[in-house]
C-alpha cells in the first residue's frame, strides 16, 4: 500500500504548484501511471480522495492517464510491449528492458 | 514539503526513537529540525482560477531530491549505507547482529531500524553496542528517504562507517523508494519459496546482492537453492549472491568480505 505514499506526494506537489499559481482550490489532478510503475490504479485512487481531505485538493477529482509499457530486449534488441515488469522477449526469451512504462508524474492540475 | 532538503511529508505517526532513550510522547516536528521556511509570496505570478496547469513533475521528485541529499552526506562521510530488504521473517535482524559482533574493532557501524511498531529490533541492536536509531513507520510499509534524514541526525556517524538500514519487512513497496543508499541488499530464507524473485521481480531487479538465509536448514527442506540464484538472475542478471546462515556461521565469512570490498571502493 505505497499508493497511501505517493497519493500524499500528489497532493502535496499539486498544492504547491496550485500556490505558485496563486488558486486556492484544485478541482482536478491529472497522473500520469506506468502499466510498470508498480502501482494499483484503483488504490491510489481510493487514497487520493483520503489524502485530499483538508488541503486544497478537497473534493478533487483524480483523472489517471495510462502509459502503456515498452521495452527492449536486453539481448536481441528486439522492441515490443510489457505487460508487466518481467517480461521475456518474444523473439528470443532474453530479458526486456522498460524504455516506456514506469512513469510516475503528476502532469496537470485544474485551478479554481 | 520543505524545500531546503525534502524532508517532511507524510511524516504523520512516524517516529523516530534513539535506542536507549524514552520513545518521544509526540511525533517530531514535521522535519524534526529547524529550517527557515519563510516564501517570497506571489513573487511574479498572476492568480489563476479555473485553469488547467501543466505541471509534468515526477511524483517522487520529492523523495529522490531528499536521497540525493542523504547520499552527498553520507559519502562527504565515506559511509557506505546498506538497505536491507525482505519479507518479514527472513532474519535480516539477525544477519545484522552477527554481521555487528564479526566488524567489532574492524570498522565502525551504526543501524536504522525501520518497522510499524516497537523498539524490539533496536533493542536488539542496542546490545551489540552500535548506536541505534529506531523509525517506526505507524500504519507506512516503507521507509522512505525524509525519515532516513530524520534518523541520521539522530545518529552521530563516524566516518568511514558502515551504515546499515534495515528497511520494513515488506517485498513490493520498498523497492520504489531511494533512501540514498549505496545499494540494496535483498534478503531471501530457504524456508521461502525459491520462486520468489519471479513473484516479487521489482525488489529483485532494484539489488545489487542478495543473500540467501538459513541454509543451515536445507537438508530439511525442498528449497532448490541453484533455482532460486537462476530465477533472480533472470530479474537481474547483474545479481550477486551470498548464501549463509546467520545462525550457524557459515557464510558469513563471504558476506564479510563483500561488506570489506564494498567499503574499500
Amino acid at each position: 500500500m505505497h499508493e497511501m505514499s505517493l497519493a500524499l506526494n500528489i497532493v502535496e506537489l499539486a498544492e504547491a504548484e496550485c500556490r505558485a499559481a496563486g488558486g486556492e482550490m484544485i478541482s482536478r489532478v491529472e497522473v500520469e501511471v506506468g502499466a510498470l510503475a508498480g502501482v494499483m490504479p484503483e488504490a491510489l485512487q481510493f487514497c487520493f480522495a483520503a489524502a485530499c481531505r483538508e488541503t486544497m485538493a478537497e473534493g478533487a477529482e483524480l483523472e489517471i492517464i495510462t502509459v502503456a509499457g515498452r521495452g527492449e530486449c536486453a539481448s536481441c534488441r528486439q522492441v515490443g510491449t510489457m505487460a508487466e515488469q518481467f517480461t521475456l522477449c518474444s523473439a528470443c526469451g532474453g530479458l526486456m528492458r522498460p524504455l516506456q512504462g514506469q512513469e510516475l508524474r503528476l502532469a496537470a492540475i485544474v485551478v479554481d | 514539503m520543505c524545500d531546503d532538503c525534502g524532508c517532511g511529508p507524510g511524516a504523520e505517526g512516524v517516529t523516530i526513537t534513539r535506542a536507549g532513550q524514552k520513545r518521544r510522547a509526540a511525533t517530531m516536528d514535521r522535519a524534526g529540525h529547524a529550517h527557515d521556511h519563510a516564501v517570497a509570496a506571489g513573487v511574479g505570478h498572476e492568480p489563476v482560477q479555473g485553469r488547467r496547469l501543466e505541471v509534468a513533475r515526477e511524483v517522487l521528485a520529492g523523495n529522490n531530491e531528499q536521497a540525493a541529499h542523504n547520499r552527498e552526506h553520507l559519502q562527504a562521510r565515506r559511509v557506505v549505507a546498506l538497505n536491507l530488504v525482505s519479507s518479514p521473517g527472513s532474519g535480516k535482524t539477525t544477519i545484522l547482529e552477527q554481521t555487528i559482533r564479526r566488524l567489532a574493532g574492524v570498522r565502525p557501524v551504526a543501524v536504522i531500524e525501520g518497522d510499524q511498531q516497537t523498539l524490539l529490533d533496536a533493542e536488539r541492536i542496542e546490545k551489540t553496542g552500535v548506536p541505534v536509531v529506531q523509525i517506526n513507520t505507524g500504519a507506512g510499509c516503507h521507509l522512505d528517504a525524509a525519515m532516513v534524514h530524520r534518523a541520521l541526525h539522530e545518529l552521530k556517524l563516524r566516518e568511514d562507517s558502515l551504515l546499515f538500514i534495515e528497511n520494513v519487512g515488506n517485498l513490493v513497496c520498498p523497492a520504489m523508494f531511494d533512501l540514498g543508499e549505496t545499494a540494496k541488499v535483498v534478503i531471501i530464507s530457504v524456508t521461502e519459496g525459491e520462486d520468489k524473485p519471479l513473484k516479487y521481480p521489482a525488489m529483485f531487479a532494484a539489488a545489487r546482492w542478495c543473500l540467501i538465509n538459513k541454509i543451515d536448514l536445507l537438508p530439511h527442506l525442498d528449497f532448490d537453492l541453484e533455482k532460486c540464484r537462476e530465477y533472480a538472475l533472470r530479474v537481474n542478471p547483474e545479481l550477486q549472491f551470498v548464501a549463509l546462515s546467520a545462525r550457524s556461521g557459515e557464510g558469513m565469512e563471504e558476506w564479510l568480505a563483500v561488506l570489506e570490498d564494498l567499503a574499500a571502493k
